[in-house]
């Protein structure tokens, strides 16, 4: 099996493969880390998904790879020596072949020139050479080098200090951009220069920064609003007793093991999601529903920005874990290290404002996705129980599906259904 | 408890005040007891504790120096003063192969709490064998503790560092500073082994001196300050071991480095603390970092040719200014 | 003077235990069970055995890296000793000085120094530091005849002498500073002399008589411990063996090996008591069991040592805590 540099988001064309996580001749399973990915988004760890053995690295740490190269040859267990060598041969043809490839580390590119030059000795070469050639093979050297030239495209040589490195990579700064701008070497103020500037050329509010992130996101969220049409539905929810319910657990609970209500939403939409699949899953030409529930949970970057990391396989999970499986999500968006899976396989939405205030939200769809769940302020209202009128904590649920795969009635049931199960908080146990 | 006196003063006063509590604690080396001291540092101490604790040695640095490890070792708390670095080169042998080792080739048995004490620096149109700056080359040998001097607090508080240290502790004073007035608090609690000391905050680069180059650093730093470069000077005090932490936090802060050392450029502090910052605080790095030490050159006689040789508050203006120029 | 029984069984005893220890320790280092440098004292047992058994139990020992003997006659137990040459943590230095750098502090042996005379100057402090502190105590010196030449051995019998410190400096003079004879490396080879310049009183002895040196060295001790100032002794010895044991010895011949070996401690002491009607009595075939049990005992003891764990690689650079 080849591995090969891996999508990782819908406007991800290419990665960095910033460190191998193996070598050759280890064993690998499902879902461990082959390497560590540097996207627009940040370090991801790369998984396979299949058992094996490296068989083959082919790819080199520090370089831009177009998504789909070959990076690694894994041996599996369907694969026969044949399929191995012929896997071979098909990654390190895609690697020789002319490509867009550029050193982002300068040390590194030092590094690598050093090996050139000081290592690989004339007599090291396959073809024999004379004395004359082994005692000029610099010179010799130097002599080939305008062939490099004539790639397609030269390497380009950002000469950028280590903290501007460092502030590129939090605002999300593509330094080669910088690199047209400033001649010479870039500091860290060239890059916050550069940053303000997209900032106020761009269509962002000031405040926020112009990462790529937000670039990504503004994508995205472009392609949604040109793409999908949405309707939007929502409903007061009394949280009352869910949240007497959930104090009363957490009163019996060390404060490690509490439960936040924002994992009692989660896990009441999985099981309304349950009742309702039609609004887990894709528009792919048509609607596709997904029997997994891995639902992006919005959470806020440290750096700015918000990001929609899935929690995995939802629907396995009951309340304790669903709340474990929050806190470890949330713990890996603030330390960059989401896991591919986790970049990628969101079924749907569920986006949380309420710590913002906000009482409503209408959210916008993530394609390929089909439906995103909103929840405002959990607030005290007026709330009409038979005859008589009381304060009560409600929060108001809201969805906002695409029409061509749904319409309305299922977005409605679907809140209904969020109500009924909110209501029987314990069961959702 | 607080006044003002000279830099030999507080050295003075912080000998004479452990002699005085402390009857394991002696003085010897060349010249202390009846000249006085040969920067008068220990004047007057012969009348007041006689020729049984302020010891006049023959011209043996070797042979005093391995004395002084070998009373250590056997529960006295001596104090070696060795006239001039250059001297502690003949007894490089005893410091190295005894003191430093000592404990760890005994399997911790046996500790050596010894203070050396030694001038060092150029400045004095002394020329070649009278000039040297080794303060690294005795910072490279684990075992020991090398500290240096810049403020009269220093002065003194580094004599009681080291006497209250189990270990051998080398002791660096200036003999160009000796005549420098500055404010002693006895009763402040001195600054451990192992601490540097912000001596002027600034935002835009850090420069990393100790001993005279500190003052040296001070008085560039004001001139940087008229063109707007607000330098943060740090005295490093404390050679082996150094402040990592000090050090980073102050490159954290500024992220452009400038060190200043009075050694020989090659394997001096300063390509210590680079690699340091190298390993720890790479990314926090605006610029190369730059330092201003002593040309590769003996120390020549001529006061001209001795300047130039030296880090000055002008060679260090300059390469500030280069610091803050480049990327 | 005659010998006392018990004090002849002694001698013999503690001679041949160096004699045995060093022999198996030569073995050990064939079958790489001891590595580094090794230096034997084979030949040289009686200057050792007759100095120390002079001195008390507080007195001190400076000593070279040819000192396995000197540790384990100051009272280091042999099996710390080889445990050391094992370089196991059990080992007098916990594996962290090797066959030159055995230290006991509490057998107040001040170590092996491995710089031709680093350990004078030191043995000048320990003393010194005990005469301020009026202390009762000597400080025995070893160094061979090789230190004679160094700065170190005139700055420390100047200092000794100058201040009147209770040291006394044993030159162990085996004619051979590792390959250089005596004759090639000294303008004065009469090591006395060079003392006396210091105006410090000395003496040269058969190194090769135990009784004959421990004798000199009572009187020595008496001399140094009144506070009458340092003493030299010269001991006139000959190691049978090369230098170390990556030593081809090719800069003496065999006759001149096998002339003194015939004058060896041992075999010198063995006439001594059979002229004086005492090698019967004490039984030297129960001593030979007795020596070749403890050698064995001491090679169990350093085989089943613990090696000390990495991770404990950088202790004992800084001390912690003042030591009283």
């Amino acid at each position: 099996m080849i591995y090969k540099m891996p999508s990782l988001g819908a406007d991800m064309e290419s990665g960095i493969l910033a460190q191998w996580k193996v070598k050759e001749g280890d064993t690998l399973k499902k879902g461990d880390v082959i390497a560590d990915i540097e996207t627009s988004k940040g370090v991801i760890e790369g998984e396979v998904y299949e058992d094996g053995t490296v068989e083959k690295i082919v790819a080199k740490e520090g370089i831009e790879y177009p998504v789909g190269t070959p990076l690694a040859v894994i041996r599996t267990e369907k694969d026969d020596d044949a399929t191995i060598q012929r896997e071979i041969e098909e990654a390190v043809s895609a690697l020789s072949a002319p490509s867009k490839k550029e050193e982002v580390a300068p040390q590194k590119e030092e590094e690598a020139g050093k090996t050139e030059s000081v290592f690989k000795t004339p007599a090291s070469e396959e073809t024999p050479k004379s004395a004359a050639e082994e005692l000029f093979g610099a010179i010799a050297k130097t002599e080939t080098e305008p062939e490099k030239k004539s790639e397609p495209e030269a390497p380009v040589r950002v000469r950028a200090t280590p903290l501007a490195k460092k502030r590129a990579r939090e605002l999300g700064v593509d330094l080669e951009e910088v690199a047209k701008k400033v001649h010479g070497k870039i500091s860290a103020k060239d890059v916050e220069a550069f940053a303000k500037e997209m900032a106020q050329k761009g269509s962002a509010p000031k405040a926020a920064k112009p990462d790529a992130m937000r670039m990504a996101i503004a994508a995205a969220m472009s392609r949604s609003n040109a793409e999908i049409p949405h309707y939007y539905l929502s409903t007061p929810i009394n949280m009352t007793r869910a949240l007497e319910w959930l104090r009363d657990l957490n009163a019996k609970r060390s404060i490690r093991e509490r439960i936040l209500p924002a994992a009692l939403l989660i896990r009441a939409v999985v099981k309304a999601l349950e009742a309702v699949p039609e609004l887990n899953g894709f528009w792919k030409d048509g609607p596709v529903v997904s029997h997994e529930i891995h639902p992006g949970i919005a959470i806020a970057r440290r750096e700015g920005g918000l990001i929609t990391p899935a929690l995995i396989d939802a629907q396995e999970k009951n309340l304790d874990e669903t709340m474990k499986a929050l806190t470890d999500l949330i713990e890996r968006t603030r330390g960059g290290k989401l896991t591919s899976s986790q970049m990628t396989r969101q079924t749907i939405t569920i986006t949380n404002l309420g710590d913002l205030g906000v009482e409503k939200v209408y959210g916008v769809i993530y394609p390929p996705q089909v439906a995103l769940v909103g929840f405002g302020r959990i607030m005290e209202r007026p709330w009409a129980e038979g005859d008589a009128i009381a304060v009560r904590k409600v929060v108001e649920a809201s969805i906002a599906g695409d029409h061509r795969a749904t319409d309305g009635r299922t977005g409605a049931l679907f809140l209904s259904k969020l109500d009924k199960v909110l209501q029987k908080p314990e069961e959702l146990l | 408890m607080k006044k003002e006196l000279t830099n030999r003063e507080a050295v003075r006063m912080a000998i004479d005040n452990a002699m005085k509590n402390d009857k394991r604690v002696f003085l010897a080396g060349e010249d202390v007891g009846k000249y006085g001291g040969s920067y008068a540092v220990s004047l007057g101490l012969l009348d007041k504790y006689g020729p049984e604790r302020i010891i006049d040695t023959p011209l043996s640095e070797s042979g005093f120096t391995g004395m002084g490890i070998g009373a250590a070792m056997n529960g006295m708390r001596p104090i070696i003063e060795i006239m001039t670095v250059n001297f502690s080169l003949l007894a490089l042998d005893q410091i190295m192969n005894n003191a430093a080792h000592l404990l760890h080739m005994s399997g911790g048995q046996y500790n050596v709490p010894l203070v050396i004490r030694m001038v060092t620096g150029a400045g004095k149109q002394l020329a070649a064998q009278h000039s040297h700056s080794l303060e690294g080359l005795y910072a490279h040998i684990p075992g020991l503790k090398v500290l240096s001097a810049a403020t009269v607090q220093d002065a003194y508080d580094m004599v009681n560092l080291a006497l209250a240290d189990p270990n051998p502790v080398i002791l660096f004073e200036n003999s160009l500073l000796y005549n420098m007035k500055g404010e002693l608090d006895t009763g402040a609690e001195p600054l451990p082994i192992g601490r540097a000391k912000v001596m002027r905050e600034g935002m835009d680069l850090s420069i990393f001196a100790f001993g005279i180059n500190v003052f040296k650093a001070l008085e560039a730093a004001e001139t940087l300050a008229k063109d707007g470069i607000e330098a943060e000077v740090v005295d490093l005090r404390s050679l082996r071991p150094l402040d990592d932490e000090a050090i980073m936090a102050s490159v954290r802060k500024t992220h452009r480095v400038l060190i200043v050392n009075e050694e020989w450029r090659s394997g001096s502090i300063s390509a210590e603390i680079m690699a340091r910052i190298n390993e720890q605080a790479f990314y926090e790095l605006d610029a190369p970092m730059r330092r201003v030490c002593t040309e590769e050159v003996p120390i020549p006689y001529a006061k001209h040719l001795e300047d130039a040789a030296i880090p000055s508050p002008e060679k260090i203006v300059e390469a500030a200014k280069a610091v803050m120029e480049e990327a | 003077m005659s010998l006392s029984l018990e004090k002849a069984k002694q001698f013999y005893y503690q001679m041949l235990l160096c004699r045995r220890f060093e022999e198996k320790s030569a073995e050990l280092y064939t079958e790489m069970k001891i590595r580094g440098f090794l230096h034997l004292y084979i030949g040289e047992e009686a200057v050792a055995t007759g100095i120390i058994d002079a001195i008390e139990p507080d007195d001190g020992v400076v000593a070279t890296y040819r000192e396995h003997c000197h540790a384990i006659l100051k009272g280091v137990p042999p099996e710390k000793v080889m445990a050391e040459l094992y370089g196991k943590m059990e080992g007098c230095s916990l594996g962290r000085g090797g066959s030159m750098h055995l230290f006991d502090k509490e057998k107040n042996f001040y170590g092996g120094y491995a710089i031709v005379g680093g350990g004078l100057p030191l043995a000048v402090g320990i003393a010194l530091a005990d005469k301020r502190m009026g202390r009762d105590r000597v400080t025995v010196c070893f160094f061979g005849d090789g230190a004679v030449a160094e700065g170190e051995f005139h700055e420390s019998m100047n200092l000794a002498q100058l201040w009147e410190l209770p040291v006394l400096f044993v030159c162990e003079n085996n004619l051979y500073g590792m390959g250089t004879h005596i004759e090639r490396a000294e303008s004065e080879t009469d090591l006395v002399k060079k003392a006396k310049s210091y105006r410090m009183e000395a003496h040269r002895v058969d190194g090769m008589d135990v009784v004959k040196v421990n004798d000199a060295a009572k009187k020595a001790v008496a001399h140094v411990r009144s506070g009458k100032g340092p003493i030299f002794l010269e001991c006139q010895t000959y190691r049978f063996r090369a230098h170390s044991m990556f030593d081809p010895d090719r800069y003496r011949s065999k006759d001149e090996i096998e002339s003194w070996k015939k004058k060896g401690p041992i075999v010198t002491f063995q006439k001594y008591l059979q002229e004086k009607g005492m090698w019967e009595q004490i039984d030297a075939a129960a001593i030979e069991k007795r020596v070749e049990e403890e050698i064995e005992k001491a090679v169990d003891f350093a085989e089943n040592g613990t090696w000390e764990p990495v991770s404990e690689l950088t202790k004992f650079v800084y001390a912690e805590e003042v030591s009283s």
